[in-house]
């Protein structure tokens, strides 16, 4: 009995070392020959494998950033700056910050503001959805509420509200990976700049049809009104296809906008001090004057320059 | 306008649903159930009972607090679980057994993959394995039938116990079938021992027609496990009439016929082409007379279909149906 | 051989209610919309601007491609506004509006009832003249006829196949034209023979309509009377199974001949028509009367007036439901098309198209989903698919979006016939899924060959 213990142990232990010895050159000699870089760089990556880079999860950027001769084109948008100064230390390259971005979701169509106009009983798919009709409301552009974003987001920063109908975004969560961007049928969400201390203003609509038809569809729509284009004195704000659309990269978050909407598409999120439109308005119509003033003093004088 | 429905087509759906075809399968086995009940007296019912109940329960309650779902037990396929377990066990085997063997079938050979479609093994061949395995005296364990038949009926052990015990005694198979005075008409009509999927032959049948009739299900898996059972042992007969068992016999012993039409053609541990069907039916066929000719158990159907269903996603993938247009 | 398809089918209730509704002319609305995008193709370009006069029979849009067809006015009136409108999905297409006034149609137009049967011998003429009539597929393709009626170089057409099996349940349009206008859809077929090279004419009818069935054969046996080129026309009793008019169905079910995948019918020898079809090129070839109405069943179990109408092409949804009677009160889906592959409308101010073939009026209990549940894999999916193909393997596969095994799996011969997500004991909405995993299969495709 004792012998046959001894031997079996005898065996298994001898055969486990040879075996051992064995894998280890066979390891060695096959090795595949890699940068060791690639391995560093792969370390400070989140890890997340989202494919919000480009590539296809973080060991295919870290491969596709040692090859390349600049980080011009490799940007981490879930590790952020951060994880790209320190992808840019090991390498030895330079980059440049970039400025947080959030996903933006532009509807307004809440159950209250958009009422349904027939009930849709296919797959709870915004794809299916969208391919099927233009929604069961009298909007065809706006949100169509199945949740395709929810689900294609991997970092749990979306949600559907039950009570408005609407995705909402979870900043703390959100990676800007651009995900939802993609899930969407309407292109409705967009990565927009986070803003300094978050806050950012965006035109939360992306309703084409005229006016009237824009507004009996949903009580919040932009219906291309264009005021807010007049005021804007940064230049940020155009209207196209009797949309508005705000440029983030000029918006200088002074909300005039959002205090003259006729509609209330216009949202500033994040602001600390609630918004005083009637002060707002104020300040804007006093400016509007003195600009009508300056101007026909302007007239006034080049007439009398002439006569 | 008032409010529309609008969806992608189609627009109308067939009467099918998971519950109408699990309660066609459940019909189909009244009358193997009253049989049972007739031949082997009350306390067959009790077990269905229990194997029914313990069914039912334990889906409930994954379902509810494990998987934290809305309980599925609505689709009656616990239910049909629950009566091919009992189907498939003595009659006096105790009733905490019966629940154990059931915790098994739904727990472990069904839940733990997931709930209904999703699990490889059979259920209730799951089960009834298990039991077998771990409580063999109980489980082979065959008393006189209590039913309306009572004492005039056949007892001691099933006719595959008979013809495995006298060969290792050394007698020839025509001297234990004289010796117990076995012949095909007792076999048919349920006057034998053994577990009520054993005995109630016509009346597995008459279910099994009922499911085609019905739509239920296809011909092709039992009938080529009825016919590989019975060319193979007809080879095997034809060459040692003295060791080997006849065709007829192994047709009519054993769970065969429960296991041909019930287990083996269930939905979701089943090839889904007819090409796949017939190579599944060939294979359970085949090991089924195998395992009763040279296994150490007398009883092979339950192996067969658990060996055969572990093959069956190789064969979804070799034998798909032919696509139109393609030649 | 069985009259039928091989693969696959089901037995959908026919519920053929309409069938005793003789086809009645519904009085002109007072404004009709006519879209340019009623055909397969490029959309029609407007030929009419607001303020023009018009006739019934006028051309207000001309081709806009190869693959496209003319439209003409349904009505005589003044053009009102030339502009988007949507349709009744909602999605928005360049529509015609035109303010009735009278019903003066073009000159030329033969608008009696003479039968005329003699079949011009000139096929370049015959072919033009189902062009400028703007003929299409009116068995819900649209497909531009006359394009269908030039197979390139190369390709032989062996059989002509006239459809009239009108496998989809509560659709008696087809039926009623068959009944009313055979000899006009006989002569239709033996135009199209003559244009094909004098092919065997073969007319499908499926076997829930014997009158029909009985009709055609002694309208073939007289006109065989007044010329032998009636001869080579006869009709096929079908079995009664849907898709059994499904374009590749009907193929093998005729001639046992299976086109290929991505192939088209006349790859083996076919061109298939529907019985509309051969009435349109009747009317467009002896009459030179272009498509201006069509037939239109509607029809519904909760539907108090069945009625099979003749509607001019353009005629609001909403008015041919108000002249009935208006919406009945349990109706939740309205459906144009039949319940297997119609389109559900969402508006009923779209007005209706050359290929407008039924409304067909559901209630909850008969079209409403039932809840979702796990798959049993129960193969009734694959059972009924028509093309064999497995709708539980490429429902896994649609939803994580594998697009080569999906290619693997055949996703693009689907025909989208709704077969599997009828059988589904677990209610699972399969083609939904499977037409997204269609979708990008087809667009891979499309690119691999972009890039040859």
């Amino acid at each position: 009995m004792t012998q046959t213990i001894i031997w079996t142990i005898a065996i298994i232990t001898v055969l486990g070392l040879v075996l051992a010895i064995i894998l280890y050159f066979v390891a060695e000699k096959f090795k595949v020959q890699e940068d060791p870089r690639i391995d560093e760089v792969e370390k400070v990556m989140p890890g997340a494998n989202c494919g919000g880079c480009g590539f296809a999860g973080c060991r295919a950027f870290a491969e596709a950033a040692v090859a390349a001769p600049n980080l011009d084109n490799n940007y981490c948008p879930v590790g952020g700056n951060d994880v790209m100064a320190k992808v840019a230390a090991i390498l030895g390259y330079e980059v440049k910050a970039k400025a947080p971005m959030v996903a933006v979701v532009r509807c307004n169509g809440t159950c209250e503001n958009r009422p349904r106009t027939n009930t849709y009983d296919g797959l709870s798919s915004c794809k299916v959805k969208a391919a099927l009709y233009s929604g069961d409301t009298a909007c065809a552009f706006g949100c169509l509420g199945c949740g395709d974003c929810v689900e294609a987001c991997q970092f749990g920063a979306l949600s559907m509200n039950p009570e408005t109908g609407l995705p909402e975004v979870d900043e703390t969560k959100c990676t800007a990976c651009g995900a939802c961007v993609k899930a969407c049928p309407k292109t409705l969400i967009e990565l927009r700049a986070k803003g300094p201390r978050g806050m950012r203003m965006f035109v939360s609509c992306r309703n084409q049809d005229k006016g009237p038809a824009a507004k009996k569809a949903c009580s919040a729509a932009c219906i291309g009104c264009g005021i807010c284009q007049k005021i804007c004195t940064h230049d940020a704000i155009t209207v196209e296809n009797n949309v508005a659309y705000i440029d983030f990269n000029k918006c200088k978050l002074c909300r005039e906008c959002e205090a003259l909407c006729p509609t209330g598409a216009i949202h500033g999120v994040n602001f600390p001090k609630p918004l005083d439109k009637e002060a707002v308005k104020a300040r804007v119509q006093e400016r509007q004057k003195k600009a009508r003033e300056a101007a026909a003093a302007a007239a006034a004088e080049s007439n009398t320059k002439e006569a | 306008m008032s409010n529309l429905t609008v969806s992608p087509s189609p627009h109308i759906h067939s009467k099918d649903s998971t519950r109408s075809l699990m309660t066609d399968v459940v019909i189909a086995l009244v009358p193997a159930v009253i049989c049972s009940v007739v031949f082997l007296g009350l306390r067959e019912l009790l077990v269905l009972a229990v194997s029914v109940a313990s069914c039912l329960l334990l889906e409930w309650a994954v379902t509810r607090f494990m998987m934290k779902k809305p309980s599925t037990i609505g689709d009656m396929s616990a239910v049909v679980t629950g009566i091919l377990l009992a189907l498939n066990v003595p009659y006096t085997l105790p009733l905490w057994i019966v629940a154990i063997g059931a915790a098994v079938a739904i727990g472990v050979a069904k839940m733990t993959f997931g709930g209904l479609g999703q699990n490889v093994f059979n259920p209730a061949i799951a089960g009834r394995v298990f039991l077998l395995v771990s409580y063999p005296s109980q489980m082979t364990h065959w008393e006189a039938p209590q039913g309306l038949f009572g004492a005039d009926a056949i007892t001691g052990p099933t006719p595959l116990g008979a013809i495995k015990e006298g060969l290792l005694q050394g007698s020839s198979v025509k001297d234990i079938m004289a010796e117990h005075g076995y012949n095909y008409g007792q076999m048919l009509f349920a006057n034998i021992g053994g577990s009520a999927g054993e005995i109630c032959a016509l009346a597995l049948l008459a279910g099994f027609v009922y499911l085609l009739v019905r739509r239920v299900i296809k011909p092709w898996i039992t009938l080529s496990i009825f016919a590989t059972v019975a060319l193979t042992s007809l080879i095997f007969w034809g060459i040692n009439p003295d060791r080997f068992t006849d065709p007829c016999f192994n047709l009519l012993t054993g769970g065969l016929i429960l296991g041909a039409c019930f287990m083996a053609t269930d939905y979701v541990t089943s090839p889904m082409s007819t090409k796949g069907g017939i190579i599944f039916g060939v294979g359970i066929g085949f090991l089924t007379v195998m395992i009763r000719y040279f296994g150490s158990y007398p009883e092979g159907v339950s192996f067969a279909i658990l060996i055969m269903n572990s093959v069956v996603p190789l064969l979804n993938r070799w034998f798909k149906q032919k696509k139109f247009g393609r030649s | 051989m069985k009259n039928t398809f091989s693969i696959g089918g089901i037995h959908p209730h026919d519920n053929k209610i309409s069938r005793d509704c003789a086809i009645t002319p519904l009085a002109t609305p007072p404004t009709v919309y006519i879209s340019v995008a009623q055909h397969i193709g490029a959309p029609a370009q407007p030929l009419v601007k607001p303020g023009d006069k018009v006739k019934v029979g006028q051309p207000v849009a001309e081709p806009g491609g190869f693959v496209s067809a003319f439209i003409h006015s349904s009505v005589s009136g003044t053009v009102k506004s030339v502009g988007p409108r949507a349709d009744l999905a909602g999605k928005m297409s360049t529509t015609i509006e035109i303010a009735v006034e009278g019903d003066e149609w073009m000159d030329g137009i033969d608008t009696s009832d003479t039968l005329i049967t003699d079949i011009p011998e000139d096929n370049k003429t015959t072919l033009e003249k189902i062009r400028l009539g703007g003929v299409v597929g009116l068995g819900g393709a649209t497909f531009p006829t006359h394009v269908k009626l030039s197979p390139p170089p190369g390709s032989k057409c062996e059989m002509l196949i006239i459809n009239g099996c009108e496998c989809e349940p509560y659709l008696t349009s087809d039926f009623r034209t068959l009944l009313e206008k055979g000899e006009q859809v006989v002569i239709g077929a033996a135009i199209i023979k003559q244009v094909l090279g004098g092919v065997p004419c073969t007319i499908a009818i499926e076997e829930n309509k014997p009158e029909a069935i009985d009709h055609i054969n002694e309208v073939i046996a007289r006109l065989r009377k007044v010329s032998p080129k009636y001869d080579g026309i006869c009709v096929m009793t079908m079995k009664m199974r849907y898709p059994q008019g499904g374009e590749k169905q009907l193929i093998d079910a005729v001639m046992h001949r299976q086109v290929a995948s991505g192939g088209l019918p006349i790859s083996v020898g076919a061109v298939v028509q529907n019985v509309a079809t051969a009435l349109a090129v009747y009317d467009a070839v002896q009459k030179n009367k272009p498509i201006i109405d069509n037939s239109v069943t509607v029809t519904g179990g909760c539907f108090p007036k069945q009625a099979n109408l003749l509607v001019r092409v353009g005629t609001p949804l909403s008015y041919i439901i108000d002249s009935l009677g208006g919406m009945p009160s349990d109706a939740v889906k309205v459906i144009s098309g039949g319940p297997m592959m119609g389109k559900a409308i969402s508006n009923l101010d779209a007005a209706t198209l050359k290929g407008t073939s039924s409304l067909l009026f559901l209630t909850a209990e008969e079209t409403m989903r039932k809840p979702e549940s796990n798959c049993i894999r129960c193969g009734k999916c694959a059972d009924a698919c028509p093309m064999g193909l497995e709708p539980f393997l490429l429902n896994k596969l649609s939803r994580i979006n594998d697009v080569e095994a999906l290619e693997d799996n055949a996703a693009q011969d689907c025909i989208e016939c709704g077969c599997c997500l009828y059988s589904c004991p677990a209610n699972i909405p399969l083609l939904d899924i499977i037409r997204m995993g269609k979708a990008e299969v087809m667009k891979a495709i499309k690119s691999r060959q972009i890039k040859k």
